[in-house]
């Protein structure tokens, strides 16, 4: 295959002159900035690139249709010239391989693509030069103008391999800036050579189609009217995958590529040893490796240790204690004082003003906004450990060392940093789940992560166990509460890796998932990017799960606050005249007693009622049944409502509530709350999906409202079954 | 250059692939037997013709370490993956 390897300098360019950039976008030009993407290889330090080219100047939104974030910033280049650029996800070369990876495609082989980048920077590792350059030919053939970004020559030097700039720049065609993204260094070089607004596409051709290949491209170019033939062998390879082609031109591809008997799969191959071939080549010149001693890099000195068949694990579970420590413990702190800061707030408006608009404010949206700001510390905490986790490459390890273990139930090793995360908080955890690059095994982990027990599961489980188990313990070691308690997590922890299998069988794969992934060399975080991940999370967060979040809490209290018709005037004047009867001096008491009887007549009230008969079978009264609707909001405020039913006021303590429930009687004169009562209402908690926000951040997750309905409609299912049998059986 | 073809037929007894590799063992990449698979290999770098050390096993013995060629790139992938990569035989090399 001589034909693939010449290599044509810039001159003879091709009978159709290439429009490129500039003349596709039209007359808008002007105005608007120059677009550029930054395209690289995993681990090749496009993100730290990202980061310093555009700092704070960053937004996220989404690509159409997938699930992958759009990261897109302004940076200021050289001589006061700026630019809008945008992070695409990594990749080894243009052919996707996963979703995501198809966000390129779509971008760059659509020159009407409101997207489609002015130039591309490319990222790539310098000590891993031949890989790396497969991408860049690629692109380079697609005659997309090209800036080489030589990152971590700092690794390069250290591993004896000395690179000839001048001589790359020759060979490749395109301005070359040797630098150090993770440090800054070449940074500043590189934007003055972005700012030089580059017209021309890389003067060298990599690889071309070839001859038997030309009848089927050309046919296509001209169809299309694409201005270069690599082009249109893209759209021969993809166009199944292509989203902007319609349906026509889909059909029209697919009898072009049968008609010449096009084998997509042994093209691809063909095409990349080629590429190679020539690569090789070219840094036969480029290239000197000097290897002073050949000694173990100290990458796999540690990998020793870290991935050892005791140590490995003994370590990744200090690690994720840590990590649970820090969502679980840590972040108590700035939770409990964003709760305070909230109260106070609302205590001062409602101290100097009066009128339902002010208890909206106060109860229903400040109420709201607090039940979104109090996520904040575990979020930031969680992305904190996940950043430094994926900065320093142990995330590959843990990977490679929970493989196998997670594998039968279709989980990948990725999953488990989410899936222990979950027991302090689904709502960050499912966010976590953002690293597990295949499809499938992403939104299975997503799915059944809000089934770990959280935090907000703990109340409810203490008053429920503490109402119903005695306080024993066995054989001076074990408490039997301790025993229960113990017993929820595990159940909850089956349950999900049980429901993943489940899913598994049902959830088919729309991408053939590769387990295969390069093992990055250790390093030290850089703060910068871990506090980018951080703004980027938390500012994702509020933006866009906070708003269904606040929507669904003023919804929530309207139903709590309000009645059909005048039955709360009519209840509460009826507490009051029953009070006054009995000539109790108007306090707390009746206060309380004015709520409960406020909240049964409400619309949530209404709503126990009318649920009962459906929980009935579940052992459950209406009065559980409006804890369950207002619970909803957050599990811990089942407790809440419990007092408020009862009349022991929303301050009071586990204990009061623990002794008002023990108080209620059934119909019989018995205690209503029996061993089999509490059970069964334990049981629901552990598989209840009673959690708006768990349930607006895996809409924002997964970019549909599918997922959300599955979970909430599979989990109440479950928890309906579940105390269903616990009830019918010992109750 | 059909060398991505060859799981049509069954495999040659005692073909070796990269999962048969002792840990520190160095071998060359003859050709990969399936065909989607290849295509990631190939990206990464696998391409028949480069060696291959294997670095270790994962404590349950999947997956495994991989270094490719005589850089310092090491890759992980499981048992299944590495069983696609057919390895030369030393001997018929040393013969032809």
């Amino acid at each position: 295959m001589p034909a693939a390897f010449t290599r044509q300098r810039s001159a003879p360019r091709g009978p159709v002159p290439a429009p490129t950039s500039g003349s596709v976008t039209g007359p808008a030009t002007a105005s608007r900035l120059p677009r550029l993407a930054l395209i690289g290889n995993p681990n090749s330090g496009k993100t730290s690139l990202f980061n310093q080219l555009t700092g704070l100047n960053q937004k996220v939104g989404n690509f159409p249709g997938v699930t992958v974030d759009r990261k897109t910033g302004v940076a200021q280049l050289g001589g006061a010239r700026r630019a809008e650029i945008i992070d695409l996800p990594g990749t080894y070369s243009l052919y996707p391989k996963s979703l995501d990876e198809r966000v390129i495609a779509d971008m760059l082989y659509n020159p009407a693509s409101p997207d489609y980048p002015d130039f591309v920077v490319v990222t790539v590792d310098a000590s891993n030069l031949r890989r790396s350059l497969l991408l860049f030919s690629q692109l380079a053939d697609l005659d997309l103008p090209a800036i080489l970004a030589l990152n971590m020559t700092d690794v390069a030097a250290e591993r004896g391999i000395a690179l000839d700039v001048p001589v790359l720049e020759r060979e490749l065609g395109v301005p070359v800036v040797p630098m150090n993204a993770r440090k800054g260094i070449g940074v500043a070089a590189l934007r003055i050579v972005m700012a030089e607004q580059l017209a021309a596409p890389p003067a060298v051709r990599f690889w071309e189609p070839t001859e038997e290949l030309l009848p089927l491209v050309r046919q296509i170019r001209y169809y299309f009217n694409l201005h270069n033939d690599y082009l249109a062998l893209h759209y021969a390879h993809q166009f199944r995958a292509l989203g902007f082609l319609s349906d026509d031109d889909r059909a029209y591809l697919a009898e072009l590529t049968a008609k010449y008997k096009f084998d997509s799969t042994a093209e691809q191959a063909r095409e990349t040893v080629s590429r190679y071939g020539h690569i090789n080549e070219l840094l036969l010149e480029a290239v000197t490796v000097t290897r002073t001693e050949r000694r173990e890099p100290a990458s796999n000195r540690i990998d020793k240790v870290l991935t050892h068949r005791v140590f490995g694990y003994l370590i990744f579970l200090g690690v994720l204690f840590g990590l649970f420590e820090a969502i679980f413990s840590l972040a108590k702190y700035p939770m409990d004082a964003i709760d305070a800061g909230i109260a106070a707030l609302s205590a001062f408006i409602q101290a100097h003003a009066h009128g339902p608009l002010i208890r909206l404010l106060t109860e229903g949206v400040l109420a709201g906004l607090g039940g979104v700001l109090i996520f904040i510390p575990q979020i930031a905490l969680l992305f904190a450990f996940l950043a430094v986790l994926e900065e320093t490459g142990y995330m590959a390890r843990v990977t490679f060392l929970m493989d196998k273990l997670m594998r039968p139930f279709g989980l990948s090793g990725k999953s488990v940093v989410p899936l222990i995360s979950g027991l302090a908080c689904a709502v960050p955890a499912i966010m976590g789940a953002r690293t597990i690059e295949s499809w499938k095994d992403r939104m299975l982990t997503i799915f059944v992560t809000p089934l770990m027990s959280c935090s907000a599961r703990i109340p409810v489980y203490t008053v429920l166990v503490a109402l119903v188990v005695p306080d024993q313990t066995w054989g001076g070691f074990f408490n039997l509460r301790g025993l229960v308690l113990l017993g929820l997590y595990l159940l909850g922890l089956t349950s999900a890796l049980l429901s993943a299998l489940l899913l598994k069988t049902v959830l088919k794969a729309r991408e053939r998932s590769y387990f295969i992934m390069e093992f990055p060399v250790y390093r030290w975080p850089r703060w910068k990017n871990v506090g980018l991940t951080i703004i980027e999370k938390v500012k994702a967060f509020v933006l866009q799960a906070g708003k269904v979040i606040v929507a669904i809490s003023v919804l929530l209290w309207v139903l709590a606050s309000y009645g059909p018709g005048d039955r709360q005037a009519r209840a509460e004047a009826q507490v009051r005249q029953a009070a006054a009867a009995a000539a109790r001096p108007a306090g707390p008491d009746t206060e309380r007693a004015v709520a409960a009887a406020r909240l049964e007549t409400s619309y949530a009230g209404s709503f126990g009622h009318l649920l009962e008969p459906a929980i009935r079978p579940l052992g459950f009264d209406w009065k559980i049944g409006i804890s369950l609707l207002t619970s909803f909001a957050a599990r811990e405020v089942f407790v809440g409502t419990m007092s408020t039913i009862y009349s022991v006021g929303q301050d009071a303590d586990l204990g009061t509530v623990q002794q008002k429930l023990a108080g209620e009687k059934d119909l019989a004169g018995r205690p209503f709350f029996t061993p089999a009562r509490a059970m069964s209402l334990l049981v629901f908690y552990v598989f209840a999906m009673q959690c708006m926000s768990t349930l607006a951040v895996t809409y924002r997750e997964t970019k549909s409202w599918r997922w959300p309905l599955a979970q909430l409609i599979y989990m109440t299912g479950l928890a309906y079954a579940a105390s269903l049998f616990v009830w019918q059986v010992f109750g | 250059m059909a060398f991505f073809r060859r799981s049509v037929s069954p495999l040659p007894a005692g073909r070796r692939t990269a999962n048969d590799l002792r840990p520190g063992e160095t071998a060359t990449v003859c050709c990969l037997s399936d065909p989607e698979m290849a295509l990631k290999l190939l990206e990464m770098g696998c391409i028949p013709g480069t060696t291959v050390r294997l670095v270790g096993r994962a404590p349950l013995g999947d997956p495994l370490m991989l270094t490719l060629g005589d850089e310092d790139y090491t890759l992980s992938l499981r048992v299944s993956e590495a069983r696609t990569i057919q390895l030369k035989d030393p001997l018929a090399e040393s013969q032809a």
